[in-house]
């Protein structure tokens, strides 16, 4: 449900104040083109502190709409993307980025995932490393199993025909 | 009083789940029939007690009973029919009595069509099913009772949420829930099996097409949501990485790991104790999700530290019901043993990486939801995790994933053969190759990741493609026999094919609507043109009229092509009555090549509009890519080798099942 019910609720409280819609104003937009565009992509990376996960590009919010000005404001002033960003959290704190800076704090958060997926490349390497060491005499102790389950399942197949046959054993299939 | 029917068929159920969740224990423990029959007999009666009070709820929204404080704060007697009835679920109260119900009809299904289960199999699962059942009624009951009455009742209600009316966010929670809850049936399989210590065959072919059916309804229930924020948000985002999308994502993304690795148990017997952490994991998932929702947490630790009747309990739920079966699962999961052996290359190996990256990516949008949370919860600061992190993180897990399904489905179980299976690919590869000189010639001047993206989706389609052809000989023997095979291959074959497909919709439509987007803000005057897409757009001036509880401002557009008018469509303002809240209908005009989308904002007071623009290449794309994904589920589920209880089934069962107990 209920993805949107939170939105919907912080939405509702925003819209009664300001009305629905439209971020970025046509008054707001810098002339230059090149500029403009700048801005865009770097308001989308700001976060709207008053709103719930919002960036101030997408947020008809007034608060947004002030840092989208100030973000237009430096960017004429000749600042770099990193310059503004680093005014912005001197400011507002790193809350305001919605990509959090690689720091003490966020270790985990960004590399958490690297940690998960090396884990994950362990423990495979470990299942396939025990299988192959166990596997000569598991495989003549379990022959007899696995051929039975093999002997089970090609009876199964031969009740539907081929078909399912067919979809286990495709294309070069098993090698006897 | 139906109120009050209700309310008592809620305790009612609560006292029969209580029952169904410890005797038919003691029956499988003791071998004692009649107890373990017990088992269906109250999973039918708790779904039967549950709808009763889900239908005295509905009822009271439907009359507008402003007595009930549910329907007085989410109801308004001026509302049309259909969003009287979304309104049960359109609240906390009545969601989770949704979520109730459809886990209270999971339990039924399974002692209905379960006929044919192992007696003990059956009470077990059934009595985990209730356990859930105990933890949630006692929740409805003691911290989100729907029934409450209010005395004295107000003349009207407060009206559902503006945003919500609308028939597919009316639709979007029961589906959502179905998926979400419907994976306590494999939790519940699985945690009858670490009891019971055996995993069998019967357990397979039953685990799957449950997973199958939740994961379609998910799936679907995911993608209506995305819609809806597509069409009603106005700003045409369809994906915000919003906690709450994320709450239901990472049981997709762990669910569709489970979906895979229950065809190694199914058709291998392999990676059985993995399985079952997954079923474990995903169910654990939807709680989680139900939590974070649920308990106000996301809006801020603050809040929930405030309130925190509701979210402590669900709290310790989680932590009884995810520390328990996951105490449970390292205790017994060892005694289980691996069946099938086979080689890292091979279908079973291609599964697996399937299962890595999944989980991988489920853990990232884990981690990047919940940090915020912990971070400020250890007094660690505030951080803002938002689409710019998962964008990074996320999309190069998928690459690979990606990459690797048009390989996957072509290697053989137990020892493939990558070589030759990409040499199966050369004309694929080709197509891509073809695909992307054509988009970068189509693009030029365009961000190159769009190309990259397209070229990634016909690779993936063409891989499909390949491997439906491989399977039907296609060119190698004569045509007609090609399509006798392809009318002989199984339904599940064709699930998969459309479901892999779709995904190759979805990342063209996703990456046309975000990396080739076209956007023009403007003040419009009557009668003054623009020009975007190829499309000429005519700005007609606005319309003032009114719908059944709400006032509306129409933005009139005439569209034309290469001089060619093509259509009128408009965007609308409203203004809610009863809140005065005001929502954005988009204008939307869409084709295969992508869709014209306007919404319409302020006027400057001189008769001038200001309008948002955009065309999005390929949009359509990701709402077919979903629906085919969808299909292929159902496609798959029909499947006469899943198709529970039909005839053949019976008479083989226990052939099937008694070579392969794990123990």
């Amino acid at each position: 449900m209920t993805r949107h019910l939170l939105a919907a609720a912080f939405l509702t409280v925003v819209m009664g104040l300001t009305g629905p819609g439209l971020a970025v104003q046509p008054d707001e937009m810098l002339s230059d083109p090149a500029q403009e565009a700048r801005a865009r992509a770097l308001s989308a990376e700001i976060r709207c502190l008053v709103c719930q996960n919002q960036s101030i590009d997408d947020s008809d919010a007034s608060l947004a709409r002030d840092l989208r000005l100030l973000v237009r404001e430096q960017i004429t002033a000749g600042k770099t993307d990193q310059g503004i960003r680093d005014f912005l959290v001197e400011r507002y704190g790193a809350f305001v980025l919605l990509k959090p800076p690689v720091n003490a704090s966020t270790w985990l958060l960004w590399f958490g995932p690297l940690i998960v997926f090396i884990l994950g490349v362990i423990g495979l390497t470990m299942f396939f490393r025990n299988r192959a060491q166990s596997g000569a005499p598991a495989a003549t102790a379990r022959l007899n199993a696995d051929e039975q389950a093999r002997i089970a399942r090609l009876l199964d197949d031969m009740e539907h025909g081929s078909e399912s046959h067919e979809s286990g054993d495709h294309g070069k299939g098993d090698k006897p | 009083m139906i109120a009050e029917l209700g309310h008592f068929a809620l305790i009612l159920s609560l006292c029969v789940a209580v029952a169904q969740s410890t005797l038919p224990l003691a029956g499988a423990a003791r071998n004692h029939a009649g107890l373990m029959t017990l088992g269906s007999a109250a999973a039918i009666a708790q779904f039967f007690l549950v709808a009763i009070s889900f239908a005295a709820l509905t009822h009271a929204f439907v009359v507008s009973d402003f007595s009930l404080k549910v329907v007085a704060s989410n109801s308004h007697s001026l509302k049309p029919m259909i969003y009287k009835i979304s309104g049960v679920w359109g609240n906390h109260e009545g969601s989770m009595l949704l979520w109730v119900l459809i886990l209270a009809l999971f339990g039924g299904l399974i002692a209905g069509f379960g006929r044919n289960l192992p007696p003990p199999l059956r009470a077990r699962v059934l009595a985990v099913q209730a356990m859930i059942a105990v933890g949630f009624l006692l929740f409805l009951l003691l911290t989100s009772n729907p029934f409450e009455r209010l005395y004295p009742p107000p003349a009207n209600g407060n009206d559902l949420n503006p945003l919500l009316q609308d028939p597919g966010l009316a639709l979007h929670p029961p589906i959502l829930y179905v998926g979400y809850v419907g994976f306590s049936i494999a939790f519940s399989f699985a945690v009858a099996a670490l009891i019971e210590g055996r995993v069998d065959a019967a357990w397979a072919r039953w685990v799957r097409p449950w997973t199958l059916l939740a994961w379609s309804f998910l799936t679907g229930g995911i993608a209506l949501g995305s819609w809806w924020a597509y069409y009603e948000l106005g700003w045409g985002g369809f994906w915000y990485w919003d906690p709450v999308e994320n709450a239901s994502f990472m049981p997709w993304l762990v669910g569709t790991a489970l979906l895979h690795s229950a065809i190694v148990v199914e058709r291998r017997d392999a990676l059985k104790t993995w399985t079952i952490l997954l079923a474990i994991l995903t169910f654990s998932l939807s709680l989680i999700g139900t939590f974070l929702v649920r308990s106000g947490v996301l809006t801020s630790v603050h809040a929930f530290a405030v309130d925190p009747d509701r979210g402590v309990f669900i709290l310790l739920l989680l932590i009884i019901a995810i520390g328990g079966s996951l105490a449970l699962y390292a205790w017994r999961a060892p005694t289980l043993k691996g069946g099938g052996l086979f080689a890292p290359i091979s279908r079973e190996g291609a599964l697996l990486l399937n299962n890595l990256l999944l989980t991988t990516a489920a853990a990232t949008v884990f981690i990047g939801t919940l940090y915020p949370l912990l971070l400020e919860a250890v007094g660690g600061g505030k951080v803002s995790v938002g689409p710019p992190f998962f964008n990074a993180t996320f999309i190069p897990l998928m690459v690979p994933l990606v990459a690797a399904l048009a390989v996957g489905p072509l290697l053989a179980w137990k020892r493939g053969d990558i070589m030759g299976a990409l040499s199966r690919l050369k004309v694929a590869g080709a197509v891509t190759a073809v695909a992307l000189v054509l988009c970068a010639a189509l693009a030029w001047g365009r961000p190159i990741l769009g190309t990259i993206a397209m070229g990634f989706a016909v690779w993936l389609a063409a891989g499909v493609v390949t491997e439906i052809a491989e399977r039907i000989r296609l060119g190698r023997i004569p045509l007609r026999q090609s399509l006798a095979r392809a009318g002989g291959l199984p339904r599940s074959a064709w699930g998969m094919a459309l479901a892999h497909i779709g995904i190759a919709g979805i990342i063209a439509g996703a990456a046309g609507a975000t990396v080739w987007k076209e956007e023009i803000i403007h003040v419009m005057q009557p009668n003054e043109t623009m020009e975007i897409g190829g499309y000429t757009l005519t700005y007609d001036g606005v319309q003032d009229s009114r719908g059944p509880n709400y006032l509306t401002r129409k933005g009139l557009f005439s569209v034309s092509k290469d001089g060619e008018p093509v259509t009128k469509m408009y965007a609308e303002r409203r203004r809610y009555l009863v809140g005065g809240q005001q929502t954005t209908e988009a204008a939307i005009y869409s084709t295969l090549a992508g869709d014209l989308y306007a919404v319409v904002g302020d006027n400057d007071g001189q008769g001038g509009q200001t309008v948002n623009v955009y065309y999005k290449p390929l949009v359509p794309w990701m709402w077919i890519g979903s629906t085919l994904m969808v299909l292929g589920g159902f496609v798959s589920l029909s499947d006469r080798r899943l198709r529970i209880g039909a005839p053949s089934r019976k008479r083989r069962k226990p052939a099937a099942a008694q070579p392969v107990p794990a123990e």
